[in-house]
């Protein structure tokens, strides 16, 4: 191999993908129509995306919260500090926890399975029968899942906070004999409404557009045969894992 | 553009299409008489599901000029060729059901879409068609549930929907066993005749043509090669069109991808 | 496979859902937006130091929370800290010679504006001045002037 297809491996490849899916993204969002039937498409894809990775979500929020408040307890301990137990738990969940696990997981539940979906839609002509019937598959596939990614992540990161709360009371409260009212009292005195609250459900709208942007978009881009759609949904896991990250890195620095 | 009305209601002129380094069709004259139905044959990768997309305008053409009806494909709007599009119906090589909607709403999508009609009339006009293929009782089915034959019936109801006045067909035979291949044979035909519409088929399938076709195309090697009733096929005295309707391995198009010297190729040492 | 009634009524109620956490966390688990509802007058407090002190920060008087920290600038005349506060509406007869002090909640808690009342009939009015401050107590200073026994050649 040449260094000159080594760079093109490691550098131009990726930002021509960039491009690419800014470009992809810039058509579907100028060809967006509302109507009865891309509302009704666009809550077909909330049930699909949202409510089918609610269990995984409740799962996993109830037991991040057990065991990050079995953590905190540990260390907030050794400093004799275990009243700040609750803000500690509260504030992680709102303002980093909460909406990167959440996408993450979401990625790899409804991200993968819009990828593979639209791939399969591609391969078996879907897409093409639907230009044929002068029907815009931007707009009829591709806009209702952007937007009940935009709906369905927020609602499942607040519901992954509650179960990861619920979690935290039950090893803080039930287990461990804090005291529950004034593990409540101390969230509602730290935990700001405004900027660690609603700050953590910006993200977490920001994220779920990530996600089903690129869920979207992989698919959209991948080659019409098994080895690509299988390649396509790998890229959507690793693609929005990075993506969010990142994204929640710089949101972070900003809002703090 | 009336001066261009003759008894062709799609006609191709010097139709050059490129995908990216390829060329796929070059200078391709191609006519389709009103009300009849026309077979595009020739061996897989010549091109021919890429002239049904150029008429349906999926794929730009870089030279020449494509006319269907009174318009010209080449210079539509979107718009304009959405308008176009409405008034083909056309069955894709598998059918491309959608696979989240039943047989009944996959049919329906299209009248959903672009008309006004009550959900009663739907339904009515949604039976009718899937009555038509013979597929009525299986409103209620997914694509899934049903045989790769009756997927394409189905979609042959969805391709109706709309009453299209021309019909395009992408290989609608591939993979069908010889009774379903009968009644795709003559639901072509009776789909042509009862409805007064035109239609262009594409296949490689040489032995059924004769039972539906007008008039034929052969095309090898990005251009037509032949062209005439299939009685007249028949006879005509060339190289690629003799191997193709006789179905010979070898010949003018070669069963040997290039290749180097055999002998030398064996005999080298590496 | 569901029918799309059933799966249109599914995907509300989920968002429902979603609605419901939101509307429980927002009472239960913050805050609840210790922004000033209402219409709030604005004092001004001189400090030598601030300290940790930051905007947003609550400024109370006698533990009870009556208004936040609205901005804290360098007065270019005396060099002293100028911190303005939103004060609620509701508490509008602070006497006119109330002190201001920066506290800390806690030993390393968030620092905090507090109020100690003074005598005087007259309310403070939209743009006052506090008369009497006390600077945050600065936790290295005061180390600091342990270790040089306690001098106060400092102050």
């Amino acid at each position: 191999m040449t260094t000159g297809s080594v760079t093109g491996k490691l550098f131009v490849d990726p930002v021509k993908e960039m491009g690419r899916a800014v470009l992809f993204l810039f058509t579907a969002l100028s060809r967006m129509r509302f109507g009865k039937t891309q509302f009704l498409e666009t809550m077909r894809q909330v049930y699909f995306m949202g409510v089918r990775s609610l269990v995984i979500i409740m799962i996993s929020g109830f037991f991040v919260g057990l065991v990050l408040t079995l953590q905190l307890y540990d260390t907030l301990s050794r400093f004799g500090a275990t009243e700040a137990l609750g803000t500690a738990l509260a504030l992680s969940l709102f303002r980093e926890l909460g909406p990167v696990l959440t996408v993450i997981l979401f990625a790899g539940r409804a991200g993968t399975s819009v990828t593979a979906e639209i791939g399969l839609m591609k391969a078996t002509e879907q897409l093409d029968a639907l230009d044929l019937m002068a029907i815009d598959p931007m707009e009829r596939i591709v806009q209702p899942r952007l937007l009940a990614g935009i709906l369905a992540v927020p609602a499942l990161v607040l519901v992954f906070n509650v179960m990861a709360l619920l979690g935290g009371v039950v090893f803080s409260v039930f287990m461990m004999g804090i005291d529950g009212p004034s593990f409540w009292g101390n969230i509602q005195a730290t935990v700001a409404l405004g900027r660690d609250f609603m700050g953590g459900m910006f993200k977490a709208a920001v994220f779920g557009f990530l996600a089903s942007w690129l869920a979207v978009y992989f698919g959209w881009s991948s080659k019409p045969t098994g080895e690509g759609v299988a390649l396509a949904t790998t890229q959507t896991v690793i693609t929005t894992a990075i993506a969010v990250l990142l994204t929640d890195f710089i949101l972070s620095a900003f809002m703090l | 553009m009336n001066d261009n009305k003759n008894n062709n209601r799609i006609e191709l002129r010097g139709v050059t299409v490129q995908l990216g380094d390829r060329v796929v069709l070059e200078g391709m004259d191609l006519a389709v008489p009103e009300g009849k139905v026309t077979a595009v044959m020739g061996p897989s990768g010549s091109g021919k599901t890429t002239v049904l997309k150029a008429i349906t305008g999926q794929v730009p053409i870089s030279a020449g000029e494509i006319r269907v009806g009174d318009v010209f494909v080449n210079q539509l709007s979107a718009r304009k060729l959405n308008d176009m599009r409405r008034n083909i119906g056309m069955l894709l090589q598998n059918g491309a059901l959608f696979t989240d909607l039943t047989s009944f709403d996959n049919v329906a999508l299209p009248l959903r879409e672009h008309t006004r009609l009550p959900e009663t009339l739907i339904r009515k006009v949604v039976l009718t068609k899937l009555h038509a293929v013979g597929l009525r009782g299986a409103a209620e089915l997914y694509p899934r549930e049903l045989s790769g034959g009756m997927n394409r019936r189905i979609a042959l109801a969805r391709a109706l929907a709309l009453d299209p006045n021309i019909m395009l067909y992408d290989e609608p035979f591939t993979g069908l066993d010889p009774i379903s291949m009968g009644a795709a044979v003559r639901l072509i035909r009776q789909i042509n005749d009862v409805l007064g519409i035109t239609s262009v088929v594409v296949t490689h399938d040489v032995t059924e043509v004769p039972r539906f076709a007008d008039y034929c195309y052969i095309i090898s090697d990005r251009k037509v090669v032949a062209q005439g009733t299939p009685a007249e096929l028949e006879n005509i005295d060339d190289g690629v069109v003799h191997q193709f309707i006789q179905g010979l391995p070898d010949g003018p198009v070669p069963f040997h991808y290039p290749a180097p010297d055999y002998t030398r190729d064996l005999l080298e040492r590496h | 496979m569901k029918s799309s009634h059933q799966i249109e009524f599914t995907a509300g109620l989920f968002l429902l859902l979603g609605i419901a956490c939101l509307i429980f966390l927002a009472v239960q688990a913050t805050d609840g937006g210790s922004e000033i509802r209402g219409g709030s007058y604005e004092l001004v407090a001189s400090f030598g130091n601030v300290g940790g002190l930051r905007p947003r920060a609550k400024v109370s008087m006698a533990g009870v929370t009556v208004g936040q920290v609205e901005r804290i600038e360098l007065d270019p005349q005396t060099l002293d800290a100028r911190v303005t506060m939103k004060i609620s509406e509701r508490y509008d007869d602070i006497p006119d010679d109330t002190s201001a002090a920066i506290l800390t909640s806690g030993i390393l808690g968030d620092q905090y504006v507090g109020l100690e009342p003074g005598g005087s009939p007259e309310p403070m009015r939209d743009g006052d001045q506090f008369l009497i401050t006390q600077s945050a107590v600065v936790l290295e200073q005061l180390i600091g002037r342990f270790m040089m026994g306690g001098g106060g050649d400092e102050e």
